[in-house]
C-alpha cells in the first residue's frame, strides 16, 4: 500500500542534523557554542519523532493481511538513465519495521544519554549534528526500497562513523582510527558494488534491469546458482566490512576511540548489524546459493570464537565490549548462515538492547571515574554507582545467556538452529559449528564475568584522584540505562522457543511473510507464500524429511538450501509438527548451555574476585600464547606487513620514482631536448615579453577572421 | 536569442580586445570589466540552458560561410553532451578570476586578457561543429595556458610550461594532419569539400584508414585527458601553475580530451574505436589504479590532487569505452563532477598557499583547530571527490562502474579498486593536513576563509550537493544525445544494449548522421543553398 508519511522518518533527523550543523559552523570561531539546551532539544526530538512515526507505521502493518503486509512511498526521483531507474523510495514491511523500531527507539535513548555524557564538550552541537546525520543514514539504509539506497545509507553511516570516531580530531590516534574505519569499510563496499552490478546486469540482460527489492525478488528465477553465489559472496564481503567480520573486523576495536555513546549506538546496536540486515533483505539470493550461506556460517562462527578469545585478555573496558560485539555479530551471521534468518535478526534485536546497555554502562563508569578505562584500576564500584552497576549486571546476565534475560532466548535459538542444520554437502558441519558456538558461549560468559568482577566487585583499585570525584551519573544518563535494562529483560519474550509453550516465537511469526516470500521466489514459486507438500519436485523431499523428524540425517542427498532453512525450523509450522521428536534434545541443549554459562560465571567469580592471583599466574605460564592473544593475534601487524607497507613503498619507490619520473619522463625529456636543438634557430621569437606573445596571438586571430569575413 | 552561442563564445575575446586599450595601471577597471564580461557570458549560458530542449539532435545551430572555397564554415551548435560542459566553463572561469584578486598582483592586465582569450578558446571548442573551427579554438586555448604557467607560475615554471606545450603540440599536429586527411577522404567519397562535422558524420571511412585517423585524434585527446602513460605533463603543470591555471586546467581543459573522444574520435571512426576498445579499457583501468597509488605517496598537495585527476579521468575513459548508456552517462557526469570537486580542491589549496606559501603536507596538521570553516569545506569537497553517495561524485562513479561491468567485468572489478584507493589518498591527506596536533607554530595564526573566498566556493558547493541528490533532471537532458551518439558504435536495433557493438555503415550511418544534424541544421542548410541559387 502506498502512503505518504514514510519520508518523515528519515527527514526529522536530517533536519536536526542540518540545523545543528549550521549552528555549529556559525559559532565555530566563538568561545562558546550555540545554547546547549536548544541543541539538545532539536537533536533528541528528531529521532523521537522518527520513532513515533515508525510506531504508527508498525501498527498499520500489524493490521494488514499477511500476504500484502507492506507500506511504500516513492518520494523522489534520483538516478535514472536508460532502463536504470533508482528512485528514493521507501518500504516498510515486517523486516524493516522490526529493524527500524529498535534503531529509532534505542537511538532516541542514546541521544538522551549523550546530552549528559557530552555536556562538557565544546563540540556539543557538532556531535549532535553527526549523531542526527547518522540516524538519517541508518534509517535510509533500513527503509530504502532498493539496494542502491541501502548502499547510500550504508556509506552514510560509514561517514558518520568516520566523523564520530575522529570526533576528538586533535588526537592523531583518534583521527587515524576514523580513517581506518572508513578505508576498511571501503574494501567491503568494493564487494558490495560488484555484487550489486551482478544482480543488475543479470536482470537487465534477461528481464527488467532493477535493484528494487520486490522487482528483483519477482525475477529471482533469472539468477543462476553460480551468479547467486558470486553476488552473495561479494555482498557478504561488504557485510564483513560494515559488520566487522573476518577478514575486515580490524577497524571496530580501534573505533572505540569515539565517544562512548557512539560506540553504543553505531558500533554495537545499529550500524554494525546492517550487514545482517542486508543478508536478511536479500535472503532469496542466499537461499539460492548454499555455498555462499556455508561461507557466511563458517566466517560467522570463526569470528565469534576469535573475537571472544581476544576479549578474554583485554584490560580496556571498551575494548572488551568491542571484541564482544565482534563475537556476537559472528553469532548473528552464523544464524543467518544456517538459513535461520529470523534467528539471526532476533539476536540483532536483543543484542541491540543489552550491548547498548553495556556500552552506556561502561560510559557511565568512565564518566564516574573521570575518564579511566582500564579495568585494573576499577573494582568494587557496584555500591558507589548503584544504578549504573545494577543495570550493568542485567546486561551481563543477558549476554551470558541466563534465563530469562534477552540474550538467553536469541542465543539459544541460534545454537539450536545450528545444531539441527542439515547441510547436505557436509552433514557434520552443523555439529562442528555448534560446538564452536557453544564453546564461544562459554568464553563469552567467562570474559564478561571477568569484566564485571574486575569493575564492580572485589576491592577497589581506583586511584585517589578519581576516587575523590566518583559520582553516579545524572538522570539523562541513568534513565536510558534503566530503560535498556528493562528492555534487556523483556525483549527476549518476543521469541520464546515453542517447546516452552509461552506463546511461541512471535518474532519469527512477524518476519515469516518476508522470508517465506523469499523462499518461494528462490524456488520459482512466485506467488506462493508457504511451501506446500509436493508443490515442486525440489521442495518435496524436504517437506517430507521435516515431517518425519530431523533425527534421520541421511538427508536424501540434495544440496537444496530449503533443506537447511526448513530443517533449521525457519517457519512456525515446522516447529510444531516436526519439533516433537526433538523436544527432548532441544531441552537438553538449552540446559547444557545454561549450565555452561552458570559454570563460567562461577569460575569467573572465583578467578577474578576470590583468588585474583590465579589468572596472573596463568597468563605467565602461557606466556607466548597469552601474549599472542593479548596482541589480538597480531592480525593488524600482519595486514600492515603484507598489504599496507608493500603498497605504499611500491607506489613510492617503484611507480612514482621509477615509472613516472624515470621511464616516462625520460622519454618526454628526450623529445624535448631534440626539439630544443631543432628550434635553436627559432630562438629569435622567444622574447619573453607577454605583450609580444599576446600581440602575435591577436594578429593571428585578426588574419583568420579577416580571411573569413573578406568579401568573395 | 538566435545567436546565443556566438555571444557566449565571443564576448570574452571581444572584452579582451577592448581591454588592450585600457592602461595597465587601471587594475580596478580591468578586473571589474573582466568579471562583468564573464558574468554576462554566464548569463548568456543560462539563456542557452533555458532554451535547451531535451532532444538528441544538434540545436541552436548557427552557420555561416567562412572560407567557402575551402569548405570551411562557421558552424556552432549544442546538444546534451556539450550543454553542461559549456555551463561548467562559464561558471568556473569567473569564479577563478574572482579568486585571483590577491594571488595575481603582477601583470594584471595581461592575466585578465589571457583568461578571457582562454575562455573563448574553451567555449569555442565545445560549440564548434566545423573541424577547422574546432582546431582553431583548440589551438587558441594552448597559448594562454602556456603563458599562465610560464609567467605566473612557480620555480620550475619554464620546464612545466614547455613540457605542457610539447606534449600538446605533438598531439594536436597529428590531429591536424588527420583532419586534413578526412577532409580529402570525405571529398573522395562524396565530391564535397567540407570541414563540417555534421556532413562528415555521414561518411563511413574505410576501416583500415579509420585506424590511422582514430590513432591521431585519440593521441591528441589522450594527452589532453590525460590517459596513462601520457600524463606526466599534468603534475608539473598543476604544481607550477597559479591557482587560476590549475582550476581551469583541471576543471575544463582536461574535459576537452574526453569531450573530443565523445564528439569526434568515437562517432567518426566507430570501427577503429571498437578495435581500440581493449587498449583503452586497459589504459583507463591502469590509470585509475596507478593514478591513485601515485597520488597516495605525494608530499605536495597539488601534486596529489593532480595524480588524483589522472585516476578520476580514468573513470571517464572507462565509461566511454564501455560503449553503453550507463558508461557514457557516467563518464559525462564524472567530467562535470571532476570539474567541480577538483576545481574546488585547487581553490582551497590556493587559499592555503596564499597564506603559507607552501604546499608541503608535512608543513601542516591540526588546521581544523584554527580554521574550522576551511576544514568543513575541505572535508565536504573531499567526500565529493571520494564518491560519497548523496554528493555528485558517487553518481558518476557508480554509473561508470556499472556500465563497465556490463561490458568488461575484469576492467570493472579492477577499477572498482579505485574506490578504495580514492578513500585512502584523500582521507589520508585530510588527516595529515587538517587533523592531529597543531604542531607547526606558523599555522597557529592562520586566517579562516574570508567572505570573498566563501562566496567563490559557495556555488560549487551547492552544485556538488544538488548533482548528488537530483541527478535525474541533468541526466535526462543528456540522455537523448548520448543515446544517439552511442548508436554510432551499436548495431541497428540493439542501441543501448551491451554486446550489440558494431560500426554503423551505409544507409544506417546516413540515417544516424541526419538524426544528429537535426531539423534545424537541415532547414538552415537548405535555405542557404536556396539563397545561393
Amino acid at each position: 500500500m502506498n502512503v505518504s508519511y514514510l519520508m518523515w522518518i528519515p527527514l526529522f533527523p536530517l533536519f536536526g542534523a542540518i540545523v545543528n550543523g549550521f549552528l555549529s559552523i556559525l559559532t565555530a570561531h566563538r568561545k562558546e557554542g550555540p545554547p546547549k539546551a536548544l541543541v539538545a532539544w532539536i537533536a533528541c526530538l528528531a529521532p523521537a519523532a522518527s520513532f513515533a512515526v515508525t510506531v504508527s507505521g508498525f501498527l498499520a502493518l500489524a493490521g494488514m493481511p499477511e500476504s500484502s503486509r507492506w507500506l511504500s512511498q516513492r518520494a523522489l526521483d534520483w538516478i535514472a538513465i536508460g532502463s536504470l531507474d533508482l528512485p528514493i523510495g521507501f518500504l516498510l514491511d515486517p523486516l524493516s519495521s522490526a529493524m527500524l523500531l529498535f534503531v529509532t527507539g534505542i537511538g532516541s535513548l542514546i541521544h538522551l544519554y549523550s546530552v549528559g555524557y557530552m555536556s562538557h564538550e565544546r563540540g556539543f552541537a557538532r556531535y549532535f549534528a553527526y549523531l542526527n546525520l547518522f540516524m538519517f543514514s541508518m534509517i535510509l539504509l533500513v527503509l530504502g526500497d532498493n539496494l542502491a539506497l541501502l548502499f547510500v545509507g550504508w556509506e552514510g553511516v560509514g561517514l558518520c562513523s568516520y566523523l564520530l570516531i575522529g570526533f576528538w580530531h586533535e588526537d592523531p590516534a583518534k583521527a587515524a582510527a576514523g580513517m581506518k574505519a572508513f578505508v576498511v569499510n571501503r574494501i567491503g563496499d568494493f564487494g558490495f558494488l560488484l555484487g550489486m552490478f551482478i544482480l543488475f546486469w543479470t536482470f537487465a540482460s534477461h528481464g527488467k534491469g532493477t535493484l528494487n527489492y520486490h522487482e528483483m525478488q519477482a525475477q529471482a528465477g533469472l539468477l543462476t546458482p553460480a551468479l547467486a553465489t558470486a553476488a552473495g559472496l561479494l555482498l557478504f564481503l561488504g557485510a564483513t566490512g560494515k559488520s566487522a567480520q573476518i577478514p575486515l573486523y580490524i577497524w571496530l576495536p580501534d573505533a572505540m576511540a569515539g565517544p562512548t555513546p557512539v560506540s553504543a549506538l553505531i558500533h554495537a546496536a545499529t550500524m554494525v548489524t546492517s550487514g545482517v540486515y542486508m543478508l536478511a533483505r536479500l535472503n532469496w539470493v542466499y537461499v539460492m546459493s548454499p555455498d555462499a550461506l556455508m561461507v557466511v556460517a563458517i566466517v560467522g562462527a570463526a569470528t565469534a570464537l576469535l573475537a571472544a578469545t581476544i576479549g578474554l585478555t583485554q584490560f580496556d573496558i571498551k575494548k572488551v565490549l568491542a571484541y564482544s560485539t565482534v563475537s556476537q555479530l559472528g553469532y548473528m551471521f552464523l544464524g543467518v548462515g544456517v538459513g535461520a534468518f529470523s534467528a539471526g535478526l532476533f539476536h540483532v534485536v536483543t543484542h541491540a538492547f543489552f550491548k547498548a546497555l553495556l556500552f552506556l554502562g561502561s560510559g557511565s563508569v568512565i564518566h564516574a571515574l573521570s575518564g579511566e578505562q582500564d579495568i585494573r584500576k576499577m573494582g568494587g564500584l557496584l555500591k558507589k554507582i548503584p544504578i549504573t552497576g545494577r543495570t550493568f549486571l542485567v546486561g551481563w546476565l543477558a549476554i551470558c545467556g541466563i534465563f530469562p534475560f534477552a540474550g538467553f532466548f536469541s542465543k539459544d535459538e541460534i545454537l539450536w538452529k545450528v545444531f539441527s542444520w542439515e547441510n547436505a554437502a557436509a552433514p557434520w558441519l552443523g555439529k562442528v559449528l555448534w560446538l564452536v558456538a557453544f564453546v564461544t558461549a562459554g568464553i563469552t560468559a567467562l570474559y564478561m564475568t571477568r569484566l564485571v568482577m574486575m569493575t564492580f566487585f572485589g576491592k577497589s583499585r581506583v586511584d585517589h584522584h578519581a576516587e575523590h570525584h566518583l559520582h553516579e551519573s545524572p538522570p539523562t544518563m541513568t534513565i536510558p540505562l534503566v530503560a535498556l535494562a528493562v528492555g534487556s529483560i523483556l525483549v527476549g519474550f518476543l521469541g520464546t522457543p515453542d517447546i516452552m509453550k509461552m506463546g511461541g516465537n512471535r518474532f519469527d511469526k512477524w518476519l515469516e511473510p518476508v522470508f517465506a516470500a523469499g523462499q518461494a521466489a528462490a524456488h520459482g514459486d512466485g506467488h506462493g507464500l508457504l511451501l506446500a507438500d509436493g508443490h515442486s519436485s525440489a521442495t518435496a523431499p524436504h517437506a517430507g524429511a521435516d515431517t518425519h523428524g530431523t533425527a534421520d540425517t541421511h538427508g536424501t542427498g540434495t544440496p537444496n538450501p530449503v533443506a537447511a532453512e526448513h530443517a533449521a525450523g525457519g517457519t512456525h509450522a515446522v516447529g510444531e509438527h516436526g519439533g516433537h521428536h526433538n523436544a527432548g534434545l532441544e531441552w537438553g541443549l538449552m540446559l547444557a548451555s545454561l549450565g555452561l554459562a552458570g559454570a563460567m560465571i562461577g569460575l569467573g567469580r572465583r578467578l577474578w574476585v576470590t583468588s585474583p592471583e590465579v589468572p596472573v599466574r596463568m597468563a605467565q605460564s602461557f606466556g607466548g600464547l597469552y601474549r599472542l592473544v593479548f596482541d589480538k593475534w597480531r592480525i593488524d601487524e600482519l595486514y600492515a606487513a603484507a598489504i599496507v607497507r608493500p603498497l605504499v613503498n611500491g607506489s613510492r619507490k617503484v611507480l612514482f620514482a621509477i615509472v613516472d619520473q624515470r621511464v616516462i619522463d625520460f622519454a618526454v625529456n628526450l623529445v624535448g631536448i631534440l626539439a630544443k636543438i631543432g628550434s635553436y634557430a627559432l630562438r629569435f621569437f622567444q622574447t619573453g615579453y607577454v605583450q609580444a606573445y599576446a600581440f602575435v596571438i591577436l594578429v593571428g586571430l585578426v588574419v583568420i577572421v579577416f580571411l573569413g569575413l573578406r568579401p568573395f | 536569442m538566435d545567436s546565443v552561442l556566438s555571444w557566449i563564445t565571443f564576448l570574452p575575446i571581444v572584452t579582451a580586445v577592448l581591454l588592450l586599450a585600457v592602461p595597465k595601471e587601471r587594475e580596478g577597471l580591468i578586473r571589474g570589466a573582466t568579471v562583468l564580461s564573464m558574468a554576462l557570458t554566464f548569463i548568456f549560458s543560462l539563456v542557452m540552458l533555458a532554451n535547451f530542449r531535451p532532444i538528441a539532435e544538434m540545436q541552436m545551430i548557427e552557420q555561416a560561410a567562412w572560407i567557402p572555397s575551402l569548405g570551411i564554415s562557421y558552424l556552432l551548435g549544442v546538444d546534451g553532451i556539450s550543454v553542461f560542459l559549456i555551463l561548467l566553463t562559464t561558471l568556473l572561469t569567473p569564479l577563478v578570476v574572482l579568486s585571483s584578486r590577491h594571488a595575481i598582483t603582477e601583470r594584471v592586465k595581461e592575466f585578465h586578457i589571457l583568461m578571457l582569450v582562454l575562455q573563448t578558446g574553451m567555449l569555442g571548442a565545445f560549440v564548434a561543429l566545423d573541424l577547422f573551427l574546432f582546431y582553431v579554438f583548440w589551438e587558441v586555448m594552448l597559448l594562454p595556458m602556456y603563458l599562465l604557467i610560464g609567467v605566473w607560475g612557480g620555480h620550475r615554471r619554464i620546464y612545466a610550461a614547455v613540457k605542457f606545450v610539447l606534449y600538446t603540440i605533438v598531439g594536436s599536429l597529428l590531429m591536424l594532419v588527420a583532419i586534413l586527411c578526412i577532409y580529402f577522404d570525405h571529398h573522395a567519397q562524396t565530391g564535397q569539400y567540407t570541414f563540417s562535422l555534421l556532413e562528415i558524420y555521414r561518411t563511413s571511412f574505410a576501416p583500415a584508414r579509420q585506424m590511422w585517423y582514430f590513432a591521431a585524434f585519440a593521441l591528441a585527446f589522450a594527452i589532453k585527458v590525460p590517459i596513462f602513460p601520457l600524463h606526466t605533463w599534468l603534475p608539473d603543470a598543476h604544481v607550477e601553475a597559479p591557482t587560476a591555471g590549475s582550476v581551469i586546467l583541471a576543471g575544463v581543459l582536461l574535459k576537452l580530451g574526453t569531450y573530443g573522444f565523445l564528439r569526434f574520435a568515437l562517432p567518426l571512426f566507430p570501427a577503429a574505436a571498437l578495435a581500440f576498445q581493449p587498449l583503452f579499457l586497459t589504459l583507463a583501468t591502469v590509470g585509475i589504479i596507478y593514478g591513485a597509488l601515485v597520488a597516495m605517496v605525494q608530499t605536495d598537495i597539488k601534486k596529489l590532487v593532480a595524480y588524483s585527476s589522472v585516476s578520476h579521468l580514468g573513470y571517464c575513459v572507462l565509461g566511454l569505452f564501455s560503449f553503453n548508456l550507463q558508461g557514457y552517462a557516467g563518464s559525462l557526469y564524472q567530467m562535470l563532477n571532476h570539474g567541480l570537486s577538483t576545481g574546488a580542491l585547487f581553490l582551497l589549496v590556493g587559499v592555503i598557499y596564499e597564506r603559507r606559501h607552501t604546499r608541503d603536507i608535512a608543513e601542516f596538521g591540526g588546521l581544523a583547530q584554527v580554521i574550522p570553516w576551511f576544514t568543513v569545506v575541505f572535508v565536504y569537497v573531499t567526500l565529493s571527490s571520494v564518491g560519497l553517495p548523496g554528493l555528485n561524485g558517487f553518481v558518476g562513479e557508480f554509473l561508470v562502474l556499472m556500465g563497465a561491468f556490463g561490458e568488461n567485468r575484469l576492467a570493472a572489478v579492477i577499477s572498482a579498486g579505485g574506490v578504495v584507493l580514492g578513500a585512502v589518498y584523500m582521507l589520508w591527506l585530510a588527516k595529515r593536513f587538517l587533523f592531529g596536533e597543531l604542531s607547526n607554530d606558523k599555522n597557529k595564526t592562520l586566517k579562516d576563509l574570508t567572505a570573498r573566498e566563501a562566496w567563490v566556493l559557495a556555488p560549487i558547493l551547492v552544485l556538488i550537493a544538488y548533482m548528488g541528490i537530483q541527478p535525474k533532471p541533468m541526466l535526462s537532458m543528456m540522455e537523448p544525445s548520448l543515446k544517439l551518439n552511442l548508436e554510432a558504435v551499436s548495431r541497428p536495433g540493439r542501441a543501448g544494449h551491451s554486446g550489440g557493438h558494431g560500426a554503423l555503415i551505409g544507409a544506417d550511418r546516413e540515417r544516424w548522421a541526419l538524426a544528429v544534424m537535426g531539423t534545424e541544421y537541415r532547414r538552415d542548410t537548405a535555405s542557404a543553398q536556396g539563397g545561393v541559387q
